[in-house]
């Protein structure tokens, strides 16, 4: 095999280096909150986060913790670039996305640091590709400064329950409207389309929920054009929280089991609408 | 009436609708060449379509049998005899490189993704059965390494040493394509071709030969510079 084709050995200096046998379960979370082309790394001893953002008012953190990789590295304390995720995608799925049984793709990946490109080796069936990815200046993060302390209310679903919801949600509607509230009706989403406005409701003893924490009568408007690309996240999830602050800043959690039953987490951040009036709750 | 044909046998039309399939996916108009035991499709369109040209071959015996009835009138433009000179089977050109090519699908895959990060594609390979396709922009570049391969071998039809012999195995022999051409080559093929090979002359042009049980394909991508 040309000298080129070979991944550096472990001694040498990289920032960030780490070998996943299944380069499925970086790509499939990556997906998840691939709405914009470019995306934020951070890694850390504890491993991966990739942040997408739009419009200041949205986030998307995917997290892959460094026990999910065979071997994970990180030099200093932490190395953050910015990174084309679409390219990023294309390259982890260059042997195709369809997963046959028995056959997976290796990964190895490499970055010597700031200015450097992101190196990726991928290997199935004998076939190598390397890839070269250049890394750009990390953006300035938005901090929603969401800690459980500031939680005003918290409800946990089986992502299932959500699903088509979310899948059916009527686009039409500028807003999606959530209520959440200790007594009735609990929990609510609403639409305002077209043609009509659209609730459902979910009551706090129903199976799907598993958790219930509402404090206080909660109503916020989202705007359903950033919201929307959550539904990959919740496609892959089996449970998600959904909490919400004082602000009516919105926080929804997902929990993804991979295909090796190891569990990651995608979270979704969204500031609420800023234009509705009281006459119109 | 100068030419009546009919094709009856599910399995011949199935077979035939495939091969129509193929070439529809290279390109929208190309002649056809009827002779006493062949069916000849060809495309040669020198600079209109970026230069590639086919050859498809099919012979006689796989598309007769005997009986449905259906009729299309296709619009032909009939072919001057005087112009037939203009579409003759290509001729072998004189490689640097013939190497068998992966397995469709994995090399399928590559090319698909490959395609949205870049125009053109190099496709490189030596005569010790190593093959790479390669993309550059100032974004990003890929690379993917195909091996173990085997090269065909050529007889030398007039005993004379070809650009291909006495040539240093490692040395690679590269040719920069439209990849759009290559992808709709590989997206033609629905199912895997007895043998599929490609012939680089270098920097020149590449050239496809992929063969099924009874149709031929040769596909030509001439370089870009």
């Amino acid at each position: 095999m040309p000298f080129s084709a070979q991944p550096p050995a472990s001694g040498e200096r990289y920032a960030l280096s780490a070998s996943l046998d299944n380069a499925r379960h970086l790509s499939s979370l990556l997906r998840a909150v691939h709405f914009q082309d470019h995306a934020t790394c951070l890694a850390t001893a504890s491993g991966l986060r990739v942040t997408v953002e739009d419009a200041k008012c949205i986030q998307a953190n995917a997290f892959i913790q460094a026990e999910i990789f065979q071997e994970f590295s990180v030099q200093e304390e932490s190395v953050m670039f910015r990174i084309s995720l679409s390219v990023l995608l294309d390259c982890l799925t260059i042997f195709g996305t369809s997963s046959l049984p028995g056959t997976s793709t290796a990964l190895r990946m490499c970055y010597r640091g700031y200015g450097y490109p992101l190196m990726l080796f991928l290997e199935e069936g004998g076939v190598v590709t390397v890839c070269k990815i250049n890394t750009q200046e990390p953006d300035e993060l938005l901090d929603f400064d969401f800690c459980s302390t500031k939680v005003v209310n918290k409800i946990i679903l089986q992502s299932e329950g959500l699903r088509e919801a979310f899948a059916e949600l009527d686009m039409t509607s500028e807003v999606l409207q959530i209520t959440m509230s200790p007594d009735k009706p609990y929990f609510r989403l609403s639409t305002f389309g077209n043609a009509g406005s659209a609730h459902l409701d979910y009551p706090r003893d129903s199976d799907l929920m598993e958790a219930f924490h509402c404090n206080q009568t909660q109503t916020n408007r989202y705007k359903v054009s950033l919201l929307k690309p959550s539904t990959k996240a919740l496609a892959l999830s089996c449970k998600v929280s959904i909490r919400t602050d004082a602000q009516g800043f919105l926080s929804l959690q997902y929990m993804i089991r991979n295909e090796d039953g190891q569990i990651c987490f995608v979270e979704y951040y969204c500031c609420p609408d800023e234009n509705i009036t009281e006459a119109e709750l | 009436m100068r030419f009546r044909a009919k094709i009856v046998d599910l399995a011949c039309l199935n077979h035939f609708s495939r091969i129509i399939n193929t070439i529809a996916k290279l390109a929208k108009t190309c002649i056809l060449r009827l002779t006493v035991c062949k069916l000849y499709f060809i495309l040669s369109d020198k600079v209109a379509n970026g230069g590639a040209s086919m050859w498809c071959e099919l012979s006689q015996p796989s598309l007769s049998s005997s009986s449905r009835i259906v009729t299309h009138d296709i619009p032909v433009g009939v072919i001057p005899r005087r112009m037939w000179n203009d579409f003759r089977e290509p001729g072998v050109p004189d490689f640097d490189v013939s190497i068998y090519l992966p397995v469709l699908k994995t090399m399928k895959s590559v090319v698909e993704r490959m395609k949205n990060l870049s125009n053109f594609i190099v496709i490189e390979a030596n005569l010790s059965g190593e093959m790479n396709l390669k993309i550059e922009t100032d974004l990003v570049s890929v690379t993917t390494h195909f091996k173990d391969l085997g090269n065909p071998p050529w007889a030398s039809e007039d005993g004379c040493q070809s650009s291909a012999q006495g040539r240093d195995l490692e040395s690679m022999a590269e040719a920069r394509i439209d990849i759009k051409k290559l992808q709709q080559l590989l997206a033609g093929q629905q199912v895997n071709p007895t043998k599929a090979l490609c012939n680089i002359v270098h920097k020149r042009i590449v050239h496809f030969i992929l063969l099924h049980e009874e149709v031929s394909l040769q596909y030509f991508i001439p370089a870009i510079a």
